[in-house]
């Protein structure tokens, strides 16, 4: 299974090439590698749907078993992996150490998210073929939609929390480069720039609550997490870090699903071109931060802070999308806002966590990706043979594009709830779900309400209203699309239709085993979906009454519209505007003053403000750790007398190059010390450090003699009271490392890892030769037990030659600014 | 400084230089069990170009060394990189060191392994770097 993630990421690097053999046809041969990847996906669904989650977990309480202070899962293992075996399909020690693993599981949610992202994601490589025929660019497009398709197909997968994050932002680098895809346009540049810097900032913050929800769990692993959700909810849920792991996750969750207030990145990101809006926000992008949601809410659901933040939060967002698609007026914009509204309905729906909401949530989230899919492609095909997006001009394409009115109009009716369409199971449900939340039960049933009249006029907006009516002038003459652009509206469209008739088959084949993944507790079988209450269901009521209001509402959609249009000073001074002011106006101010402040050009206060960090923070764990809890300073000094004639040479370089008046003087006294200092290793027996130290005052020496004679006159620039204040810091520092060198030589370090479970130094020394078969334990060091320090070195080593070369050949003259 | 050259330098660099190669080399190879190593060894090879270069000139160092420095500690740390990937190909983590010791006619047993292509990685980066540094400060002094 992990091969069926990087594939995507191996076909992205050699998309260019298949484009160059396959040209315009290359999006149908793309698409071959997402649509397999759904056959093999599909190939799971029985083994997901006899997964028994309740056994796992349980099986994985180790309460019993565990230490004091946390759940010890290294010591059991064995275990743990058996049992993991049943959900688990592939693992992959990444950073065994860091206890990093690219493990692939696969439940009833992944499962869905992963066929939903392949599906998808073949309709949407063989219309992107036809939606940017012709464009230079399009390899660029092919590489990053396949890269973007592998990257959301790792995040829905991944059971390590930290392989999650790191697949979570890649699609987000992914889909900034998607977004960004129109480069040569400033105002485009910028939109896919806020996209990113939102979901990203967020990402960072969510980071840190993973980090945060790793300690009160002491497991990276996904299954172990929800397993101890499972057995002993307490752990998590009154752990007194709960509270800020959950303000951060739900950072993440809410900045990448575009919750109010975070929502204004999703309508700016329509600047990418239409197929890759069909793509992040039909099943993929958007929805990864609802994935996470509905991926911890067994574990994290505490039953109050949980089950109010999120409905609210979720129903304001579900409100505010309706409000501004209804306000809107281009195609793809109305889609945006709708997509807004969808995510705050999920969001609603994990929130409120009953039984009933999880059915309503597995609905909803398959309603809408094959709808919202349909809906976008249709939007670029009418874009692309009109040449207008704009909905007050479009009317009466029934007769010229027969083909796509079919696809809108499902997708339309499916979306506004009506029978028989799939849609309108998810919306019986959504409203059977809010008349039974636990709490804000008035508040979310309001905004339930209001938005569904809403999304009902919508729906006629996007599928009726372009297609009826007088044929308008448009700047194209509007015809039908080509094949490829046709075939991915018509499939999911008409999948909308099937998939109302064939409910229960879908409910047995995939929902109920959503449905248990989210809920956390019970066997597939408990969840049967029915569409049908009789007429007295008040949720069926609801559903009538909104139709009734909603067709109103289409009928007077201008005149309403006028009245929206007159709140516009409140909509410009929205959390957009906010985020605007900070990032255009507030960082750079910070910055500037902080770069005044922090590098201002001299290297000695740079110097200095490196020591005293080392100095304060050092020194503060220094007291308050070891001198707080009986220090020892029972080191022992074996002086001879050589050691004194070396160190007393050393000193007296040191004080004649901080004190002579000669550059030259102080140049050779400083190449003095270091000699010295080559002398002590040696005098240690530690040739390797002795002769690099050699070699490198050698070349220090080199290097000296070719600047020496371009450094200005020697003069002296400090005051007598920055001098005593230089003394002092260096003074400081001396003493500092001074003591922790001595404290630290009482010690032996242990590690349980280290070759032999002896001391850590004593190990490398035992381990040398039968594990690395070397006898120069430095050289072992190096390049076989810390490799991974060695490579950070060598590629400082070169940046550093590269930062010089900068200097000293881009120089800025006086007149002329020097561009690199 | 390039200006002055002496005719004794001259001559004692052609015969110096090959042998600090070499020597760089046998430093190198010897580094797993000896004093040595990929970072000391690029040094002496670094300090045996300048050395080159104090007695002959910028250009004719250029042509000695033939690539640029820059695609010296880029070849560097491309293999460095590279030496880890054996071991995920195999299934280890990453720089998990492995070691094949194959047979040769005349030579013997001689052991490869990965860790010796990382140490000629550091190799490379160390003499490319110090010598992008030199050569930058020897051109910005004409």
């Amino acid at each position: 299974m992990l091969y069926a993630v990087l594939s995507g990421f191996v076909l992205a690097i050699l998309a260019p090439w298949i484009f160059q053999a396959a040209k315009e046809k290359t999006g149908w041969f793309l698409a071959i590698l997402p649509a397999s990847l759904a056959v093999y996906f599909s190939t799971f669904l029985a083994d997901v749907r006899e997964l028994n989650l309740e056994e796992i977990y349980t099986g994985l309480d180790l309460r019993a078993v565990a230490g004091e202070g946390g759940f010890a899962w290294a010591d059991h293992a064995d275990k743990v992996a058996a049992l993991r075996d049943q959900l688990v399909q592939h693992e992959y020690a990444w950073i065994p150490s860091l206890d990093v693993s690219l493990t692939m599981h696969l439940d009833g949610l992944s499962l869905l998210f992963a066929l939903l992202i392949t599906c998808i994601g073949t309709f949407i490589l063989i219309y992107g073929g036809g939606y940017l025929k012709g464009d230079r660019d399009i390899p660029r497009f092919y590489v990053f939609l396949l890269a973007f398709l592998a990257s959301m197909l790792g995040l829905v997968l991944s059971d390590n929390l930290i392989a999650m994050f790191v697949f979570w932002e890649l699609t987000s680098i992914t889909s900034f480069m998607l977004i960004g895809y129109y480069h040569d346009n400033e105002k485009y540049r910028k939109c896919a720039h806020q996209s990113m810097m939102v979901t990203v900032g967020g990402g960072l913050a969510m980071f840190a609550g993973l980090i945060l929800l790793a300690m009160i769990t002491g497991s990276y692993s996904l299954t172990e997490i929800l397993a101890i959700g499972y057995n002993n909810p307490e752990a998590i849920t009154e752990h007194p870090l709960y509270v800020p792991m959950l303000i951060l996750i739900l950072a993440g969750c809410f900045t990448k699903s575009a919750q109010v207030p975070f929502h204004f990145w999703l309508p700016n990101a329509m600047a990418g071109p239409t197929p890759v809006s069909a793509f992040l926000h039909s099943a993929t992008m958007v929805k990864a931060g609802v994935y996470l949601m509905a991926r911890l809410q067994p574990a994290l659901n505490d039953g109050y802070i949980w089950m109010i933040v999120l409905p609210v939060v979720g129903a304001i967002t579900m409100f505010t999308g309706m409000y501004f698609a209804l306000r809107s007026g281009g195609y793809k914009q109305v889609l945006a806002y709708s997509t807004i509204m969808a995510l705050g309905v999920l969001t609603m729906l994990v929130g409120i966590g009953t039984e009933y909401a999880m059915k309503a949530f597995a609905v909803f989230l398959l309603a809408h990706a094959m709808y919202k899919a349909t809906l976008f492609m249709v939007a670029g095909i009418v874009d692309h043979e009109t040449g207008t997006k704009d909905l007050t001009v479009l009317r009466g394409l029934r007769t010229k594009m027969p083909v796509t009115f079919y696809a809108a109009i499902l997708a339309a009716l499916s979306l506004g709830g009506f029978i028989p369409f799939f849609g309108f199971v998810g919306k019986e449900l959504m409203f059977g779900a809010v008349l039974d939340a636990n709490y804000v039960s008035a508040f979310v049933v309001a905004l339930a309400m209001a938005t569904a009249i809403m999304g009902v006029a919508v729906a006629f907006i996007l599928g009726l209203r372009p297609f009826l009516g007088e044929l308008n002038e448009t700047p194209k003459a509007p015809h039908e699309a080509p094949l490829s652009m046709l075939l991915g509206p018509v499939v999911l469209s008409t999948m909308g239709l099937v998939t109302f008739f064939a409910l229960s088959l879908v409910d047995e084949g995939i929902l109920q085993s959503v449905i248990t993944a989210v809920y956390g507790v019970g066997a597939p079988g408990d969840f049967e979906i029915q569409w049908w209450h009789g007429f007295t269901d008040p949720a069926l009521i609801m559903s009538v009454v909104s139709i009734i209001l909603g067709v109103v509402v289409y009928l007077k959609w201008d005149q309403i519209r006028e009245w929206m249009n007159k709140l516009e000073p409140v909509y410009d001074h929205g959390p957009e505007w906010v985020y605007n002011k900070a990032m255009y106006r507030g960082l750079p101010l910070v910055a500037n003053r902080q770069t005044r402040f922090i590098q201002n050009g001299y290297l000695r206060n740079y110097i200095i403000t490196i020591l005293m960090t080392l100095v304060v923070f050092v020194g503060y764990a220094f007291v308050t750790r070891y001198m707080a809890e009986d220090p020892s300073f029972a080191f022992t000094l074996d002086i001879e007398f050589y050691h004194v004639l070396v160190v007393g040479v050393m000193l007296g370089a040191a004080l004649f190059a901080a004190t002579t008046p000669s550059r030259l003087g102080a140049v050779a006294s400083t190449g003095v010390v270091g000699f010295t200092v080559a002398l002590i290793y040696i005098l240690f027996s530690a040739p390797d450090l002795g002769i690099t130290q050699m070699l490198v005052e050698t070349l220090t020496v080199i290097l000296l003699v070719l600047v020496l004679f371009r450094l200005p006159e020697f003069v002296t620039l400090s005051s007598r009271g920055e001098r005593i204040r230089d003394i002092i810091v260096a003074l400081l520092v001396g003493a500092l490392i001074t003591v922790l060198l001595l404290v630290t030589g009482q010690y032996e370090f242990h590690d349980p890892n280290i070759y032999g479970g002896a001391s850590i130094s004593q190990g490398h020394i035992d381990g040398s030769v039968p594990l690395a078969h070397g006898r120069n334990i430095v050289n072992v060091i190096l390049v076989d037990y810390r490799t991974l320090d060695t490579l950070g070195e060598i590629f400082v080593l070169a940046l550093a030659a590269m930062g010089v070369y900068a200097m000293v050949k881009f120089r800025a003259t006086d007149d002329e600014e020097v561009e690199l | 400084m390039i200006e002055a050259r002496s005719l004794i330098l001259h001559t004692a660099t052609r015969f110096l230089l090959p042998l600090q190669l070499l020597f760089s080399l046998f430093l190198l190879l010897r580094g797993h069990n000896e004093p040595g190593g990929g970072f000391i060894a690029g040094l002496v090879a670094a300090g045996a170009i300048c050395l080159y270069l104090f007695a002959f000139d910028i250009e004719r160092t250029r042509e000695l060394i033939r690539f640029s420095p820059h695609d010296l500690f880029g070849v560097g740390l491309f293999l460095a990189c590279l030496s880890g990937v054996p071991a995920l190909l195999l299934g280890y983590p990453y720089f998990t060191a492995l070691w094949w010791r194959p047979e040769f006619p005349f030579f013997g047993e001689v052991a490869l392994s990965t860790p010796l292509l990382f140490d000629i990685g550091v190799y490379l980066t160390v003499i490319g770097s110090v010598l992008a540094i030199v050569l930058a400060l020897a051109e910005a002094e004409e």
